[in-house]
């Protein structure tokens, strides 16, 4: 009796990913009813709204199974599933696997600091932690929905608030960088909606239902013959595999963001205040790489064992490389400088992906990660400076080290996890990502660009050490500096997660390694039969 | 650790064990440990911590001489391991740490290999020797740091950056694996910045530290490069199975070095040439001396430098294989020999007339390892670090005792007012000269007499070394050898002999204790390190213990073994005659020119003219490098590229919307003027649009996304999936969307 009391009331909660996904819209809810003039009460509440999902998403890194390889049905953890639209066979479908679960981590992680970093906001404070939770509901949402219409659904719950937040709190351009984020983005989200709507049309020939479902959309695809790869309907002439196929990478490439998709980056990251940059550049921008190995080359796999996709991948990843480097060189402004940086980085995940090796893709889910870690500390550094300076012009900075001694240790080992130095995170996602590319069997091509790729480290090099130079260097420029007090407790809290997580990812990889390696081998043999 | 200790004394006279496995993890763990409390809590230790780092090296530097000790009796006696190994693979230790999966893991692979990442301690004489070397130069650096950076500010965090180098370069001595070899090469590269940048301060040494570490990594790309072919074609970073897989590449491929291991071994060589300084990536070391002057002794001169060229020690017996590579460095290195000698004689700054001096004697080391001297470089390395450390913490007492006045026009006559740094410079001094009877002597001879005769060395890979670029190395070394003493000697006159030439000379004195004692060990390394071969008593024929103890290795008859009788040659005495000539001549005209004033300086110097003031100006390197590659990247490429970002790609979006916007008001003009009125139904839909455009202006993007997902769900629904038609119906939308950013733009 009470036993099977017990089992109704544990099948009626809700699993640990819904728990995750919707407790700060529970926060949201509670900080909604809260009365505006209470700010510590909004800000504790949001701190404790974001702090249930980081102590989940801690769980489930300590319990994931790591021996499971994931990335097909069965091998997913924690799975939730329940009809949502019948009529269309929508269903709320979530769990993880072993790529999902390190990202949730970050995730989580970097909400929790956001909210903490976000505490001296003191304008709309109500609406701006309601919105950030709202954001964080989408964000966790996308990395555990297993259907692609809710993964849809959270893609596009996520762009609203990120666009309130930078366009209301947002600096003196604010309504153009929001509308520019928000556009760009939704240009990419309508691709993927007719992708979805296409892939989905076609899953459902013969006497299949179409379905929404991730997992048998792969399995489907596994199948040369499958009405997934073959069926539906060419577009303007273009065979209904390339299309879609593109069109979702379009999609999840406007997010990584690839050159030449990259212009809304900058401006986002200039306009939106330290926490919004932070969440923007730690973990929305994940989100693109992600819904790459997740739907994009899932679903079409065949495309990636075409050399022309390989080249034009991988041609991508390294013209962002460089070219992000190359602009990141030019800039006066820190935190411009550090967006752009964010291009340069996130090239070698499309460079890792393409390379088609174990290497390469395990390179890639490191570098996402560790530069998850890495920008986040940039830009709180950033953040750091600017509301003491109130503004950003390195040429008008100096001497920083000697001010602010502790402040410059930490922003010191953001910038050389950055760079790439051995022992710090940034690393091992690079030197895996340079040697998968170089050993790719995919295409020739990837040995030249893992050559450039690495040219680029000096380039990298170059524009951070000249930052460190201007910025923490040279004697004190401006005399207004010298009454700059040292980090707060409360900003020292807020960096120390990410320079220590940059130490210990750098120094153990294999935390990382061995929750990502087996799903994304898995994966490996999905998309490359071969390998 | 005292167990230990005891445990390896027991156990000193047989083979390598465990214990010696456990001291070598200790050797690097202990400065680690130093470096990571002295960065937190340095500020909290009395004396700001120094004596932390400088007792964790002083159980380095125990534990390394025992390690020494153990490796000069197995390699004397062929009894024991590592002479009799030529059937044991030489320096496995055993010791394994999987750097990527922790030993739980692996790339999973269907049945295939496992994760190679993997990192090993590799122990041989050769590490045995750098071992020595480093922990002594670097323990001794500590001591003389206690004297020297007294009262500094952020005394404490000197220290701290120390150890964190000391780990380092420690680390990658003993490393097995390429790939930790990497790690610990970039680690070492950071505590180099760090310390160049110490006085981060003045602009010059934030000038400094950057260009350090930017020029060295142009060269580990390269690096990265060479170990990713290795990589490609092996699938290991294990050193020691390189070395086996490559002799069975050799055997394969008809007894020849394929091309990529030709290329590998030059990729491979760029990470050396950045490190080690060998021309054109040169230009970081004088630059460096903005460091303080222990580290410039530690790090660019005596141990840091000299990894590049362990490295390329470490990876001889891949090197034998393809002669072309070692050509290319023999042929380098002795440029970058005679090149950076040159400078030398031209500077007046104590500190960068020693920066040159130590381009220049990288230079022969790489030149002897690229004649196939293995010994003849690695025995040069080991005394250069010695005498040149002691030059340079000798120039750090004379700096010290000047008031941090670092002109050699300004000093004079210390020899009175400091005669324990005179003495020890002076024992330097002639030992980098090559005065018989000093260490320097015996290196940099064995190093002349290689080169003379670079043929025996790979006569065993079947290669004749007939090519005229094989001579090339045996003409400018000896023009070196012999610049290197004049200019030695013009430092030690200029600044000990003759009158004092300023106030601040008159008012010298001699350094603290600590910091004299340093100097005085060194000086006596610098004289110790030749009575081995006096007391062997056949330094004549082959320098036999250096050449047993430091003795390559190479692929013969089916497998990796020891090759002590590689370098066969007859020494002979036309070696030992050119290098007394050259030391004998050049000091002497140091002494005509500076101490007895028979040719005045000047007047050589306007003979010379334009020639110089070519020399005297670096060969302007440093500007050419300016004008045709920073500048070019940092002031236009990069600014080009950033306008291209904001106008044209970014025009191309505002561009779009500009249209939008002016398509837009083409239609509200039409509307307006022409359709409006005309029919109430076309009204009726301007309304509409109207209407749908307010909304966007509003910014109420939910009514947007909601008319979006109804649309898709209609589409889905009225047209049986008919994609032209969904994308039709999604395009003007979009379309709003640009015009929505045109009224905010």
């Amino acid at each position: 009796m009470l036993a099977n009391i017990l089992q109704a009331v544990q099948g009626s909660l809700p699993g640990p990913l819904s728990l995750l996904t919707f407790a700060p819209l529970l926060g949201m809810l509670v900080i909604l009813f809260l009365p505006k003039a209470k700010t510590e009460a909004i800000k504790t509440v949001a701190a404790c709204a974001t702090f249930i999902p980081l102590a989940i998403s801690i769980y489930l890194y300590w319990a994931y199974d790591r021996g499971s390889i994931g990335m097909t049905a069965g091998n997913m953890m924690w799975t939730e599933q329940v009809s949502w639209i019948k009529a269309f066979n929508v269903e709320y479908f979530v769990g993880v696997d072993g790529l999902s679960v390190p990202i949730l981590l970050l995730s989580t992680l970097l909400f929790f600091i956001a909210v903490f970093s976000s505490w001296n906001i003191n304008k709309g404070v109500k609406g701006y932690f309601a919105l950030l939770m709202l954001l964080e509901v989408g964000t966790n949402g996308c990395f555990v929905a297993l259907d692609f219409f809710l993964f849809y659904v959270f893609w596009e719950v996520m762009l609203l608030p990120m666009y309130f937040l930078i366009g209301i709190w947002g600096g003196a351009r604010r309504e153009y960088a929001a509308i520019k984020f928000f556009l760009y983005t939704f240009f990419g989200g309508v691709l993927m909606l007719i992708a979805l709507v296409a892939i989905y049309m076609a899953s459902g020939s013969g006497d299949a239902e179409p379905t929404f479902n991730l997992l048998k959309l792969a399995e489907m695809a596994k199948d040369p013959n499958s009405p997934l790869l073959l069926g539906g309907l060419d577009l303007f002439g273009w065979k209904f595999l390339s299309w879609t196929f593109w069109f979702l990478f379009i999609g999840f490439a406007v997010k990584v963001p690839i050159v030449p998709l990259h212009t809304w980056l900058p401006d986002a990251h200039v306009e939106a205040p330290t926490p919004i940059s932070v969440i923007l550049a730690g973990i929305l921008l994940k989100l693109g790489g992600y819904g790459m190995l997740r739907v994009n080359f899932q679903l079409g796999g065949s495309m990636m064992q075409e050399e022309t996709t390989i080249i034009i991948i991988g041609g991508i990843g390294v013209v962002s490389i460089l070219y992000g480097a190359f602009v990141a060189m030019a800039q006066t402004d820190f935190k411009k400088l550090v967006a752009y940086s964010s291009v340069s980085h996130m090239g070698f995940v499309l460079l890792g992906v393409a390379a088609l090796n174990k290497e390469g893709m395990n390179g890639a889910a490191v570098q996402m990660f560790t530069h998850g870690l890495s920008s986040a500390l940039m830009f709180l550094v950033v953040g750091v400076i600017y509301d003491r300076a109130h503004h950003r012009d390195m040429n008008r900075m100096g001497g920083i080290g000697l001010l602010m001694p502790r402040y410059t240790g930490w922003a010191m080992i953001g910038v050389f996890a950055s760079l790439g130095l051995p022992g710090l995170a940034g690393f091992i996602g690079e030197i895996l990502v340079l040697i998968g590319a170089f050993n790719s069997t995919a295409s020739t091509s990837m040995q030249i660009y893992a050559v450039l790729a690495a040219c680029g480290l000096v380039i990298t090099a170059g524009y951070l050490l000249w930052t460190v130079q201007r910025v923490f260097m040279g004697p004190v420029t401006d005399e207004s500096f010298k009454e700059f007090p040292d980090l707060t407790p409360r900003e020292t809290f807020t960096q120390v997660p990410f320079a220590i997580l940059c130490i210990i990812i750098g120094v153990l990889p294999f935390l990382l390694l061995n929750v990502f390696d087996g799903s994304l081998a898995h994966l490996l043999t999905l998309i490359n039969p071969a390998n | 650790m005292l167990s230990l200790l005891a445990q390896s004394i027991t156990t000193s006279w047989g083979p390598l064990t465990q214990v010696h496995v456990q001291m070598m993890l200790w050797i690097i763990a202990l400065p680690l440990a130093a470096f990571g409390i002295q960065i937190f809590f340095n500020r909290k230790l009395p004396r700001q911590g120094d004596w932390l780092p400088t007792l964790a090296m002083g159980g380095s530097l125990a534990l390394s001489l025992l390690l020494f000790h153990k490796s000069i009796v197995l390699g004397h006696s062929p009894d024991l391991m590592l002479h009799s190994g030529r059937d044991i693979p030489l320096g496995q230790t055993g010791w394994s740490w999987d750097f990527l999966f922790g030993g739980t893991g692996g790339f999973a692979t269907e049945g295939g290999r496992q994760s190679d990442f993997v990192f090993t301690l590799l122990f041989d004489n050769l590490t045995a020797v750098m071992l020595f070397v480093v922990t002594m130069v670097s323990f001794l650096v500590h001591v003389f740091s206690t004297g020297y950076m007294k009262g500094e500010e952020r005394y404490g965090r000197f220290f701290a950056y120390l150890a964190l180098f000391s780990f380092s370069m420690l680390g990658l001595v003993l490393s097995g694996s390429l790939l930790m070899l990497l790690v610990f090469w970039e680690i070492m590269g950071l505590a180099s910045y760090l310390l160049i940048g110490f006085y981060f301060q003045k602009p010059s040494a934030a000038a400094a530290c950057k260009k350090a570490f930017l020029t060295t990594r142009v060269g580990d790309v390269g690096m990265i490069l060479g170990i990713m072919i290795l990589w490609q074609h092996f699938g290991t970073f294990d050193i020691l199975q390189i070395f086996e897989l490559a002799a069975v590449e050799v055997q394969n491929n008809g007894g020849e070095a394929p091309g990529w291991m030709l290329a590998t071994a030059l990729l491979i060589f760029l990470g050396p040439v950045g490190k080690s300084a060998q021309f054109p990536l040169h230009i970081w070391l004088p630059d460096a001396m903005e460091g303080p002057t222990p580290v410039s002794a530690l790090i660019h001169a005596a141990t840091m430098v000299a990894a590049g060229v362990y490295l390329i020690a470490r990876l001889f017996p891949f090197y034998l294989f393809v002669p072309e590579a070692l050509l290319v460095i023999a042929v380098l290195g002795s440029f970058t020999a005679l090149f950076a000698a040159t400078i030398g004689c031209t500077q007046w700054d104590i500190k960068k007339v020693l920066a040159y001096s130590t381009v220049s004697q990288l230079g022969f080391m790489m030149a002897a390892l690229g004649c196939g001297a293995l010994a003849a470089g690695t025995m040069h390395l080991m005394t250069h670090a010695f005498f040149k450390g002691c030059l340079f913490l000798g120039s750090g007492s004379v700096i010290l005792g000047m008031h941090h006045r670092q002109d050699m026009r300004d000093m004079g006559g210390l020899r009175k007012r400091m005669p324990l740094t005179y003495l020890t410079m002076l024992i330097s001094t002639l030992a980098i000269s090559g005065v018989p009877l000093l260490a320097g002597f015996y290196s940099k001879d064995a190093i002349i007499a290689a080169t003379l005769h670079p043929e025996p060395a790979y006569e065993a890979m079947g290669y004749h070394a007939d090519s005229f670029l094989w001579k090339l190395p045996s003409i400018m070394l000896p023009i070196a050898a012999l610049l290197t003493a004049f200019y030695m000697f013009r430092l030690i006159i200029l600044t000990f002999h003759g009158q004092p030439k300023t106030e601040h000379a008159e008012h010298a004195h001699e350094s603290p204790f600590n910091v004299t004692l340093p100097l005085l060990v060194l000086a006596a390394l610098a004289l110790w390190s030749a009575s081995p071969w006096i007391l062997n008593g056949d330094w004549l024929g082959e320098h036999i213990w250096f050449n047993q103890l430091v003795a390559p290795m190479a692929y013969e008859g089916g497998r990796l073994s020891l090759q002590s009788d590689v370098h066969h040659v007859d020494h002979g005495w036309t070696p030992i005659l050119i290098s007394l000539l050259v030391a004998g001549g050049g000091i002497l005209l140091a002494f005509m020119i500076y101490q007895y004033k028979k040719v005045k300086a000047e007047r050589i110097a306007r003979a010379f003219g334009p020639v110089y003031t070519l020399v005297y100006n670096k060969y302007y390197i440093d500007e050419i490098v300016d004008r045709f590659l920073i500048r070019p990247l940092v002031y236009h490429w990069n600014l080009w590229l950033a306008v291209f970002d904001r106008v044209v790609l970014d025009g191309i979006v505002d561009g779009s919307a500009r249209l939008a916007k002016w398509f837009a008001g083409v239609c509200g003009w039409t509307d307006k003027n022409i359709v409006d009125g005309l029919a109430n139904g076309l009204a009726f839909f301007t309304q509409i649009f109207g209407a749908v455009a307010r909304i966007f202006q509003t910014g109420f993007l939910t009514h947007y996304l909601t008319s979006i997902a109804v649309a898709a769900v209609l589409g889905l629904a009225l047209f049986g999936g008919n994609m032209q038609w969904i994308l039709l119906g999604l395009l003007p939308l979009t379309f709003f969307g640009f015009v929505v950013l045109a009224r905010r733009a």
